[in-house]
């Protein structure tokens, strides 16, 4: 895998990995420990409901206007002495980053995680120019050490148990070799060997989880540290950001720093988060370059039903809560884009004529528990069942056949009839006419073509014994 | 270069897509109930040391003390130039960022004390301005421990709060950084294991009773 493209339509590359014990052992916990921690962080704030509202409405908003935004952004950074640059596809992006590198004359940079920075498949390119570039994320740094690739969004190296990075540290890390498997030793070897290129390096890559047009101001959120050394050290920093980050005022950043950090590692606040505008004299690097990417983005805002995926924030929590992922693991997406989010992103970013990302849309259950999780409220199963409906019109496949051949794969069969009929409540809110379906798209299509179908009731037998027996406990 | 031409397209490509989309109005900001100041300051600290971060609640008289006690030993101590000196105990190395120290120079030591901007309650997050009792952002990041001297009065409840409070400082290009704990990884199996990068130890000193200057 490498990039956006999967090599593999899904249902054949999640066969390789449900058979994989260890790998589901290690999904299993890591999904299971963030989801229930997760129902906690939120659960502490009685008016996460509103924030969610807010949240999906200041995206939009900002998407709503999207040029003048991006305009504002270019105006604003520029005006603090920054560089704004603009690539319509992974290609010019690449580029643009070796261009700066070239101009310096570095053979090394440092990189804090950046999943836009892997979509482009920076590091092959930089490579391939003689640029080795150092991912700087514990994580990230056992994915590179290892020659692999991220499985998560947040916790890239989840597929990797203590004893894989033991050996591999043992082996790749310089002056390195007597280490024990114990976590804490394992982390200050990387933090020995790191601290030295932080002090050195003279060029940094980073990404960007948001940005604010009207004051011009970046921002990355961390936990490590690692990413306060890339943008505060070196004297070029370069940022790589969708165009979809930009938020129109600073006033907007709150509501995502409520939403990010508890959706994602499920903390009330993650560590350490940084905000520069431009170039601070005398502090953090004097020369700093903004790359605006497109590369597919605006396909996917020109789609009336697939835009909201644009809202995405990258806080993986649909991940953690999908059945599919949790037995397949992200590898399977073939994309660096894992789970739920990757099942809608990939696809639509490189367009549904692609014969192995438009497999995507069918590696789900449509359970709608990744809806009910996601914070900027993207209706994940809606535009599943819409791009299956795509899928079949550019290929004449059914759609209904993809889906069951990776339900079959993927799934085992107690909660999947639950999870159909709760999916077909969330999915059919803009279908019903008149207390009846007329029509269906996609997977149930097939149905509503002879008959209509009754509206479903709002719980489900199972749902309303489950509730019984809690309430007579 | 192709940047223009590049930008031009874009441009072109995102008012096609978004030609006759509304904005939807925002929604109001919800807020959380409102504490008292004392509840405000527990909820503070209870957040802190739910961040394995050691916290002290001192009147003005004692921040000296709380601050050797957090120093626990350590002698070479970084100190921006606006800290005000009657916070420092005797008999430090004090190293001072003035002329500007290399990084190397800030890498030698043991532990830097500062002010800060703002605090949030509800999320126990510091927010550093980088004004003169903080120093430039690398102050914060090289030593191993970190003191934050914090007045009673500068901390707030929210997010939001605190947002519109250094409000100003973004407007004036300052950059900012957020503390909340100490660095932290649980990318091995998922522990927890603190101090990555960034400083390992956080100490947050809430000073009581600051006469107004
Ligand atoms: S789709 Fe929603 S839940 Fe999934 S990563 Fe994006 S913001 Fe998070």
């Amino acid at each position: 895998m490498s990039g956006l493209h999967p090599s593999k339509p899904f249902p054949e590359a999640a066969r390789d990995k449900v058979n994989q014990p260890q790998l589901r052992a290690n999904l299993r916990k890591v999904t299971h420990t963030i989801r229930e921690k997760r129902l906690r962080a939120v659960g502490e704030l009685p008016h996460w409901e509103e924030l969610r509202l807010l949240g999906e409405a200041t995206k939009d908003a900002s998407l709503a206007n999207l040029s003048d935004r991006l305009l504002q952004l270019e105006a604003s950074v520029k005006a603090r002495g920054g560089q704004v640059h603009w690539a319509r596809d992974a290609a010019e992006a690449r580029e643009i980053v070796v261009r700066i590198a070239q101009a310096h004359q570095v053979d090394e940079l440092i990189k804090v995680k950046s999943i836009t920075s892997d979509e482009i498949e920076l590091n092959a390119t930089l490579q391939e120019r003689g640029i080795h570039a150092i991912e700087t994320d514990l994580a990230e740094l056992i994915v590179q050490l290892s020659h692999d690739t991220p499985s998560h969004i947040l916790v890239p190296a989840i597929h990797r148990n203590r004893a894989e990075i033991q050996a591999l540290f043992n082996r790749e890390l310089p002056g390195e070799g007597g280490l024990s498997d114990s976590p804490a030793e394992l982390a200050g070897a990387a933090r020995r060997y790191l601290r030295h290129k932080f002090l050195t390096t003279k060029m940094a890559v980073s990404g960007v989880n948001f940005a604010v047009a009207e004051t011009g101001t970046v921002c990355v959120v961390e936990s490590e540290g690692n990413g306060r050394m890339c943008l505060t050290l070196p004297e070029v920093l370069v940022s790589i950001m969708g165009i979809e980050k930009v938020l129109e005022r600073w006033e907007d950043l709150s509501v995502f720093m409520e939403l990010l950090p508890r959706s994602s590692t499920a903390e009330r606040m993650n560590p350490y988060t940084s905000f520069w505008s431009g170039v601070t004299p005398g502090d953090g690097p004097q020369e700093f370059h903004l790359i605006l990417l497109d590369n597919g983005r605006t396909e996917v805002l020109a789609d009336a039903t697939g835009r909201q995926t644009l809202r995405c924030i990258r806080c993986s929590a649909c991940l953690n809560v999908c059945p599919v992922y949790e037995r397949t693991g992200g590898h399977a997406y073939g994309s660096v884009y894992p789970g739920p989010i990757g099942a809608i992103l990939t696809p639509q970013l490189l367009g549904m004529q692609d014969k192995n990302a438009n497999t995507l849309p069918g590696a789900s259950s449509l359970c709608g528990a990744c809806f009910d999780a996601c914070p900027v409220r993207i209706n994940i199963p809606q535009v599943l069942i819409y791009l299956r409906g795509e899928v079949t019109a550019e290929k004449g496949v059914t759609a209904e056949a993809l889906a069951m051949k990776t339900v079959g794969y993927a799934m085992s069969s107690g909660w999947r009839f639950e999870g159909a009929l709760k999916l077909a409540r969330v999915g059919q809110g803009p279908l019903v006419k008149g207390g009846e379906i007329t029509s269906l798209p996609g997977l149930l299509g097939g149905w509503t073509q002879s008959r209509d179908l009754k509206t479903l009731p709002p719980q489900s037998f199972r749902e309303w014994w489950k509730e019984r027996e809690r309430d007579s406990e | 270069m192709s940047n223009a031409e590049a930008r031009l397209e874009m441009l072109t490509r995102i008012n096609r897509a978004v030609a006759g989309v509304q904005a939807p109005a925002l929604p109001t900001y919800p807020q959380g109930e409102r504490l008292e100041r004392g509840a405000l300051l527990h909820q503070f600290q209870d957040r802190i040391e739910d961040y394995r971060a050691s916290f002290m609640r001192v009147p003005v008289a004692d921040v000296a003390g709380a601050v050797a006690s957090a120093l626990a030993g350590a002698k070479r101590v970084l100190i921006p130039t606006g800290l005000n000196p009657d916070f420092l105990p005797a008999g430090l190395e004090l190293l001072r960022d003035d002329p500007p120290l290399s990084h190397a120079g800030l890498d030698g030591a043991e532990a830097v004390v500062t002010g800060c901007a703002v605090a949030i309650s509800e999320t126990g997050t510091i927010i550093l301005d980088h004004a003169p009792d903080q120093g430039r952002r690398a102050l914060t990041l090289i030593p191993d421990l970190h003191i934050c001297i914090i007045r009673a009065e500068q901390v707030v409840q929210s997010v939001l709060e605190g947002v519109q409070l250094v409000e100003a400082s973004v407007q004036a290009g300052q950059p900012l950084t957020w503390i909340s704990g100490g660095s932290a990884t649980s990318d091995i199996e998922l522990v927890r294991v603190e101090g990555v990068h960034g400083p390992r130890r956080l100490c947050v000193v809430v000073v009581e009773q600051i006469p107004a200057h």
